[in-house]
């Protein structure tokens, strides 16, 4: 019992050790300072020729966004046609199906996103080529899109006046060749080296010690699944995610895998202040984040470790906790911490099924990802919590009666609404989504479908209609999790989704770095007595708050509705 | 907006080398130097397959030890959880069912002896393992069925515990394939 919650400790311990040196190396690589990877310089070099770019061109926040989104769609277009035709090309020993259109427009854009909502089984709806070309390649990318982007934001508020950001694509190249690429390869090994499969052989076929006939998926996995938690993608190689044997064997895996998911966003935030000489901001930032995943994290670990009431009434024993969907390797205290942290950071790889976890921990599992910014994804994570930050300094600045500024800037008007704006997008597309599907679900229940709505559901009652809810929230977080006795390979839940993915992806991506681009070009007013000071630890409780109410209030009702509900039935 | 069409479209094709053939090549290449070559570590018995080190088995028969129940039917092309909430009826029916089969093999067991393991799916429907107490249960049944001494299959059990990562963290577990390989292997 006890080895299983020191475990947790270590993990998350060794986590810091990590993240905050490569936080500091982070800054250095942006700023373009002298660092020990710069013999990798040639190679860099060699990419920005074959692309014919300047790394030198700078560029201001709306040519950023330009290139952002057009390399985006670029991809959504390629991998679009590269899904629907996979049977036809090579690389697929297990021959497996092409997609149906739907099914490849979901696919596409979840992973363009950093979701990786999977509405197909890596096992037998994808084949080897395109978990390379598509998948994990979009794994890489998205990721490095977001760390890219929040760069972005970082040169924003280095200077004190600032209209030329940097080079978009130069953020983008070094985020790959600087800090995933060498990462992935390092974590790759590891897991090769702990039973991962790594080489290309097709499907395997065995007869079991008791003579049953056994077929086994394989396939290069390690490298996929090393790039999934480091780029905070959480995409499976194959269809169990991470509770797969192959994909996690072992108590240490599961450690390294949830290490690698945490670190770039911890390290963003130490970036973000050595990189615009604000330590202080910064390590207030990660005091919020770390609060607010302790608030999540403690009620999780107690309500697994209590066990299922329901399960508890039939005698058996339930010695470490709730034991349904979960791995024995892993037991259920670490798998709820990785429930946590896969909910809180935007990965949404699972070494447990979800849907089998308690009430209360679905509770916790919804407002991780609502509030999608406690450390957060790959470099999204700062963006979102910098939303949080400019509501904070507007309410406080009218509660004092000052002008609300950030970092010698004025906030006004028209920041203030684009903050708004993104705040009100996430409640409006996971509760109209919800309402929607709930709809379709109660009154077209047999509607003549190729899926018939009334069979979307695993469970009844309130589980149920929290399997819609999570699955709403979990796009438009580009969480990627699931309740995933959710029916939800077919036309609506492929297409409303599709949606919500992109949607909540690139309005928080372009919101926060406009505000920090008309900031960032406004005129710098030196610190004075009536400066409202944004690195105190006033305000940052201040934003804490701020994050809370506004998450309660969109959201609570729709939480009673579900697994809040679900846990009064069950404890009666 | 030209411009940076065609620098998205050569930095994509440059980019899909080295992430999608330079680098799974060398995890490819590493891979190749680990225990099952890269492609998943074997177990066998008499020179025989019978099944990965990593990956349950389906262990019906009364004289193996036996791993977790699975929601697919432990098929290593199709792995999956049963995905069943905590408050379905269905669901708490089945596991009543299954404390009931297990009382029917193991006479001599109360309701409470059984570990919840026991009677929950896993994950992945391949769990490997089983805890301490799910192992221990089942000695008397396989002992007197395989006309054991229990004390020999005990210690085989005993044996086969792998305790926490490094003796800190994590559970103990039992691998249920690599028991019942010894157990076969006990008989000559």
């Amino acid at each position: 019992m006890n080895t299983e919650l020191f475990g947790i400790v270590a993990t998350y311990l060794l986590t810091l050790v990590i993240a905050i040196p490569l936080g500091k190396y982070l800054a250095k690589v942006f700023a373009g300072e002298k660092v020990w990877t710069d013999f990798l310089k040639p190679i860099e070099s060699g990419i920005y020729k074959l692309s014919g770019i300047n790394p030198k061109e700078q560029m201001n926040w709306k040519q950023h966004m330009k290139a952002l989104m057009t390399i985006n769609l670029v991809w959504l277009v390629y991998g679009f046609f590269v899904l629907m035709y996979q049977d036809k090309l090579p690389l697929n020993p297990d021959h497996n199906p092409a997609m149906s259109p739907d099914l490849a427009f979901n696919t596409i854009i979840s992973f363009v996103v950093n979701c990786n909502l999977q509405q197909y089984s890596g096992e037998s709806g994808a084949t080897y080529l395109t978990q390379h070309v598509v998948m994990m390649f979009l794994q890489f990318v998205s990721a490095a899109t977001g760390i890219a982007a929040a760069v972005v934001f970082f040169k924003a508020f280095r200077d004190k006046t600032a209209t030329n950001l940097g080079n978009f694509w130069e953020f983008f190249v070094k985020a790959i060749t600087r800090l995933l690429l060498p990462l992935s390869l390092i974590m790759a090994v590891i897991l090769a080296f702990s039973g991962t499969p790594s080489n290309y052989e097709a499907k395997d076929h065995f007869i079991s010690l008791q003579g049953d006939s056994v077929n086994v998926s394989r396939g290069p996995a390690a490298g996929f699944v090393a790039i999934k938690h480091l780029g905070t993608n959480g995409g499976g190689w194959f269809g169990a995610n991470s509770a797969h044997p192959l994909e996690n064997p072992s108590y240490f895996t599961n450690s390294v895998e949830l290490i690698a998911q945490v670190i770039i966003p911890i390290a963003m935030v130490i970036a973000f202040g050595i990189f615009i000489r604000r330590r202080k901001l910064s390590w207030m930032i990660f005091g919020v984040m770390t609060i607010g995943m302790l608030l999540l994290l403690i009620p999780t670990i107690s309500s697994e470790l209590g066990g299922n009431p329901a399960i508890a009434k039939m005698g058996v024993t339930q010695l470490s906790g709730a034991m349904e969907g979960k791995e024995m390797r892993f037991g259920p205290a670490i798998t709820g911490y990785w429930s946590t942290v896969t909910t809180i950071i935007s990965t949404g790889s699972v070494n447990s099924m979800h849907d089998s976890a308690m009430p209360l921990t679905g509770l916790w599992q919804l407002l991780g990802m609502m509030i999608n910014a406690f450390y957060g994804g790959c470099g999204v994570g700062m963006l979102n919590y910098f939303i949080y930050l400019i509501i904070a300094v507007f309410i406080s600045g009218l509660m004092v009666g000052r002008t609300p500024e950030f970092l010698g800037h004025k906030v006004e008007a028209r920041e203030i609404k684009i903050a708004a704006l993104v705040t009100l997008l996430s409640p409006f597309l996971i509760l109209a989504g919800t309402a929607l599907a709930s709809y379709v679900f109660t009154t077209h229940g047999n509607a003549a479908w190729a899926v018939q709505p009334k069979t979307w559901l695993n469970n009844p009652g309130f589980h149920g209609f929290s399997e819609m809810l999570y699955q709403m929230t979990s796009s438009n977080a580009n969480n990627g999790s699931g309740f995933e006795g959710l029916g939800d390979n077919n036309i609506f839940w492929n297409v409303s989704t599709g949606f919500v993915l992109f949607l909540g992806r690139f309005i928080p991506i372009i919101g926060p770095i406009a505000i920090a681009g008309l900031l960032g070009a406004k005129k710098h007013i030196p610190e004075s007595a009536g400066t409202l000071k944004t690195d105190t630890l006033t305000f940052s409780l201040m934003t804490l708050a701020v994050i809370i109410v506004l998450n309660a209030l969109s959201y609570f009702p729709a939480l009673t509705l579900g697994p809040l509900a679900e846990y009064f039935t069950l404890i009666k | 907006m030209k411009k940076y069409i065609l620098q998205s479209l050569r930095l994509t094709a440059v980019l899909l080398v080295l992430l999608c053939v330079i680098y799974p090549l060398i995890v490819a290449f590493a891979g190749s130097f680990s225990k099952g070559q890269g492609g998943g570590e074997k177990i066998t018995k008499n020179g025989q397959v019978v099944g990965y080190a990593l990956l349950g088995q389906s262990f019906t028969k009364p004289q193996y030890f036996w791993g977790r129940p699975s929601a697919v039917g432990y098929k290593a092309d199709g792995s999956g959880g049963s995905n069943k909430g905590p408050s379905n009826p269905d669901y708490l029916k089945e596991v009543n069912g299954r404390i009931d089969s297990l009382l029917k093999y193991h006479p001599y067991l109360k309701r409470s002896d059984i570990p919840s393991d026991m009677v929950t799916a896993s994950g992945s429907g391949l769990d490997p393992n089983i805890s301490v107490e799910g192992a221990a249960i089942q000695i008397k049944r396989v002992a007197q069925y395989r006309k054991l001494n229990e004390k020999e299959v005990a210690d085989l059990v005993k044996k086969t515990v792998k305790g926490p990562f490094l003796g800190l963290f994590g559970p103990s577990t039992v691998n249920v394939l690599e028991l019942n390989v010894a157990l076969d292997n006990l008989k000559k």
